[in-house]
């Protein structure tokens, strides 16, 4: 037995994994795709080419885009203000980032859009400057970069607290003013790690059903977000178009998470 | 009990770690694994322990003339001593130190009151004592490493290895404990196996010294055959400073002597580049002439440099007494 | 002219940074979390407590309960094993391995609800058969907690993999030159070792198993007093207007998210403060 290892358990609990990622995500998932794939192209076709999925898949990957786009922006600003500075309440904020990620979606769906409705505390200001808020894409985009934000923050968190402050010194003591310092020092060293912060949010968001569709109104072809057309040709016992939908979105979101895995990669050694 | 090594081989994918060793361990000895990083030396010393194992088709370890290849870590008798120590943080030291005893099966495990006893023992041993409460994490490096010996040694072992075992201390430390742990050989008088780069550590502390290198045993021998009688220009490189001269003769430092230019017996003559003089010792170097390239450097004492009352710049004569030609 | 740190802002512009990040946080986080408890309450204390005390909303608690002490234990012990396999040992195929329990992060819960409608409902594969057998899984409680294991899966597994590989396989090895066996080595060493962690993994898994919509959504049929668990429950109810009653439900879940919040913190607190001791 020269094979022998020397911390036991690996049979067992390899096993084990194996088994139990095999029952639960494998088999169900292949079983969607060879649901999906035994249509062929041409089926595939006629189902993914109709308008109202094409507005659907528009309105998911458009507004996921810009939502965690957006949460770029605002977590760094979030991620900057909490690592950097010193001020009453700052644990407190710190810990209801995370509100995102423990609030059931369902919950933060229904208040998003009380706050947002034109009658809402927020939708009546928004209003007043000839913005809808809920039953809109802004809607939809308003609960997807609530959704992803906490993503953004908590990636690029541990990265600036790792930063240390010697290069911004060097960078200072060579005459860079403040500005020139986190153009060129600070947030080239932050790009990876935002770049992971946006995939988590944007592959988080184009899934996200939940928060949406309470704040989207659900109007087929403006509103009508891709898992929730999923739902709806499922209630209509339309298992096929449910799955082949299914099936496209999985292998649209896979790819775009590949390439910025690829991208990720790049940014990574060009660092090293 | 003695160790015997016989031509293990092991590659991690196409990169071999070791290239058919083999090793004689003497009963009660203390000997030193030495070599550069990526010698091999921790790898050999783990699979010694049972913690890697020899690619298949390789050869054997046996203990005391027993072959122990098929035996597990566990029950190989060994007390492995960690780099960074590995002592469980979450334990007290006396926790720590009892751990291999507690987790003995029923049958076997000693009563409590004799782990109790047996703790107490080794914490006088490596000079610890009223320290059992305390946790890892407020002891000094010194302490924690003699902790990882208690602990290694609370399982009677009958053979103890040790990786790297002042690797991560600081000069000073090192230097006491270096004193320490050849006593404390000579007292519990146990087969002794330890890995280390530093030369002078193997040198000072060891009975019996194995340089590696690349995967190889470049040379076996008490530390005075390793010092005077280098075998390969890599032991004598390694072994302390050295001067290589262009035809490939070494010498060391304090092997040259230096003499007046015009004087009898001088082999060869050069010009005086540095000179540094710290308490009775002093440091010359010097650029041969005649169109030799490079610098020799010797050690000389602080009498004789005044004694000539050298300084920079001035042309004086060496004599090589002991020329070695190596591969 | 006031002395000025050259690697900081200025006062005046740290303030407004800070202000500026406050606003956001306070507009999006904690007005939506305001709202919930205001809207639950507009209309008087009585009605706020007559909706958690209907047996439509005592059954939604159960079920969600229920769905969340089987799932959460299920993917605990797979959480342990995987960390255990990929981090304490090395195979091929690991890196493979490690993305594939990530996996379920790319996939919408819709989409984790509908493999199982695709396996088990009655146009699925194993529909006819479990028909012949009367056995019911979608639009009942095996689906409901078929879909909420789904979308918990990885996250015990997540935070245990990333923090075993950081501490190595040291103090194992120590344990298995001293004797230890497997079991022993496991309770007495590497457990300890990440208690915390696993902690903080079993309370993100357990919000999110109580907490889930899409998955269980689709799934579970809605059928009142039966196959709905909380949020259902308050999707039904905001879908028939009745939206005092959907934000007192709500507010059970809002609060399981603000203790989850808490504890999460705690645990970082404890666990962090180990961490600086112990270095």
């Amino acid at each position: 037995m020269h094979n022998h290892r020397v911390i036991p358990g690996f049979g067992l609990s390899l096993g084990f994994t194996i088994t139990y990622l095999s029952l639960i995500i494998l088999i169900p998932l292949a079983a969607l795709f060879l649901n999906a794939g035994g249509l062929g192209p041409a089926e595939w076709w006629r189902i993914l080419s109709t308008p109202r999925v094409l507005a659907a898949a528009k309105l998911t990957f458009g507004a996921s885009a810009a939502a965690a786009a957006v949460s770029v922006g605002v977590g760094l600003l979030v991620t900057w203000v909490l690592v950097r500075y010193r001020f009453p309440g700052r644990r407190l904020l710190d810990a209801m980032v995370d509100l995102p990620f423990a609030l059931p979606t369902a919950v933060a769906g229904i208040t998003l859009t009380s706050l947002y409705a034109p009658n809402g505390w927020l939708g009546g200001y928004l209003a007043k400057w000839g913005i809808q808020g809920a039953y809109s894409p802004f809607g939809v985009f308003i609960a997807l970069t609530f959704i992803g934000f906490p993503f953004v923050v908590r990636t690029v968190q541990p990265v600036m607290e790792d930063l240390g402050s010697e290069l911004e010194e060097a960078a200072a003591t060579l005459g860079a003013g403040r500005w020139t310092v986190f153009r060129r020092v600070i947030l080239p060293a932050l790009v990876p790690a935002l770049v992971t912060g946006f995939t988590l949010a944007f592959a988080r968001a184009i899934g996200e059903y939940g928060s949406v569709i309470f704040i989207s109104g659900n109007l087929p072809m403006k509103t009508e977000i891709l898992p929730l057309l999923i739902v709806s040709q499922l209630e209509q016992y339309k298992y096929r178009d449910a799955a082949v939908i299914a099936a496209g979105m999985l292998l649209v979101s896979f790819t775009l998470l590949f390439l910025i895995n690829l991208l990720q990669r790049q940014l990574d050694w060009h660092k090293r | 009990m003695s160790i015997s090594i016989q031509s293990i081989h092991k590659a991690f994918g196409n990169y071999t770690a070791l290239d058919d060793i083999s090793l004689e361990v003497p009963d009660g000895s203390l000997t030193a694994l030495l070599g550069p990083s990526g010698s091999g030396k921790t790898t050999l010393l783990r699979i010694v322990a049972g913690l890697e194992c020899a690619d298949p088709g390789s050869g054997r370890i046996l203990f005391h003339g027993k072959d122990v290849s098929e035996v597990a870590a566990g029950k190989r008798g060994v007390g492995f001593v960690f780099q960074h120590y590995a002592l469980f943080k979450h334990m007290t030291i006396a926790q720590n130190i009892a751990f291999g005893l507690d987790v003995m099966p029923f049958a076997q495990r000693p009563k409590r009151a004799e782990i109790r006893q047996r703790v107490a023992e080794l914490l006088h041993l490596v000079r610890l004592e009223g320290l059992d409460k305390r946790r890892p994490h407020e002891l000094s490096g010194g302490q924690r490493q003699r902790v990882a010996l208690a602990r290694a040694l609370a399982i009677r072992p009958k053979v103890l290895l040790l990786d790297e075992p002042f690797g991560a201390l600081d000069a000073q430390v090192r230097k006491e404990l270096r004193r320490w742990l050849r006593q404390f050989h000579d007292e519990i008088n146990l087969t002794t196996l330890f890995v280390t780069h530093d030369q002078e550590e193997a040198l000072e502390l060891a009975d019996q010294v194995v340089v590696m290198r690349n995967a190889r045993i470049e040379q076996t021998g008490t530390p005075q055959q390793i010092y005077d009688e280098p075998r390969t220009s890599f032991v004598y490189e390694f072994l302390g400073e050295v001067n290589k001269l262009p035809d490939g003769r070494y010498i060391r430092p304090h092997e040259i002597e230096l003499r007046f230019a015009a004087e009898e017996g001088v082999d060869v003559t050069g010009r005086v580049s540095h000179l540094f003089v710290a308490g009775p010792f002093a440091r010359v170097s010097v650029v041969p002439e005649h169109g030799r390239r490079g610098e020799l450097e010797i050690w000389a004492s602080r009498d004789q440099v005044e004694e000539m009352a050298l300084a920079n710049g001035d042309v004086i004569g060496l004599h090589f007494p002991t020329l070695k030609k190596l591969t | 002219m006031p002395h000025r740190c050259p690697t900081t802002e200025s006062a005046p512009a740290r303030w407004l940074l800070i202000g500026l990040a406050l606003l956001l946080l306070s507009l999006f986080l904690l007005l939506p979390l305001l709202a919930v408890f205001v809207e639950a309450f507009r209309r008087g204390a009585e009605v706020f407590f007559a909706a958690l005390h209907t047996d439509a909303a005592l059954s939604a608690v159960r079920l969600t309960l229920l769905a969340a002490a089987i799932s959460v234990p299920l993917n605990t012990v797979f959480g342990l094993a995987a960390a255990w396999a990929v981090t304490k040992h090395r195979f091929r195929g690991r890196a493979l391995l490690i993305s594939l329990i990530d996996l379920p992060f790319a996939v919408s819960p819709v989409i984790a609800g509908l493999v199982w409608v695709l396996l088990f409902g009655a146009k699925g594969w194993c529909g006819p058969w479990l028909a012949a057998h009367d056995l019911k899984i979608i639009f009942d409680v095996p689906g409901i907690i078929l879909a909420t294991v789904f979308v918990t899966f990885p996250f015990v597994a997540r935070e245990l993999i990333p923090l075993m590989e950081a501490q190595g396989n040291d103090q194992e090895l120590a344990a298995v030159t001293l004797g230890a066996s497997g079991w022993q080595m496991f309770r007495r060493v590497t457990l300890p070792n990440i208690k915390w962690g696993l902690l903080y993994g079993v309370l993100l898994c357990n919000a999110r198993a109580m907490g889930e919509f899409g998955a269980v959504s689709v799934v579970s049929g809605h059928i009142r007093g039966k196959t709905n668990t909380l949020p259902l429950h308050v999707e039904v109810l905001y879908n028939e207007y009745q939206f005092s009653a959907a934000f007192a439900c709500a507010t059970l879940l809002a609060l399981l998210a603000l203790v989850t919040l808490g504890l999460k913190s705690a645990v970082e607190q404890i666990s962090h403060q180990g961490a600086t001791r112990r270095t």
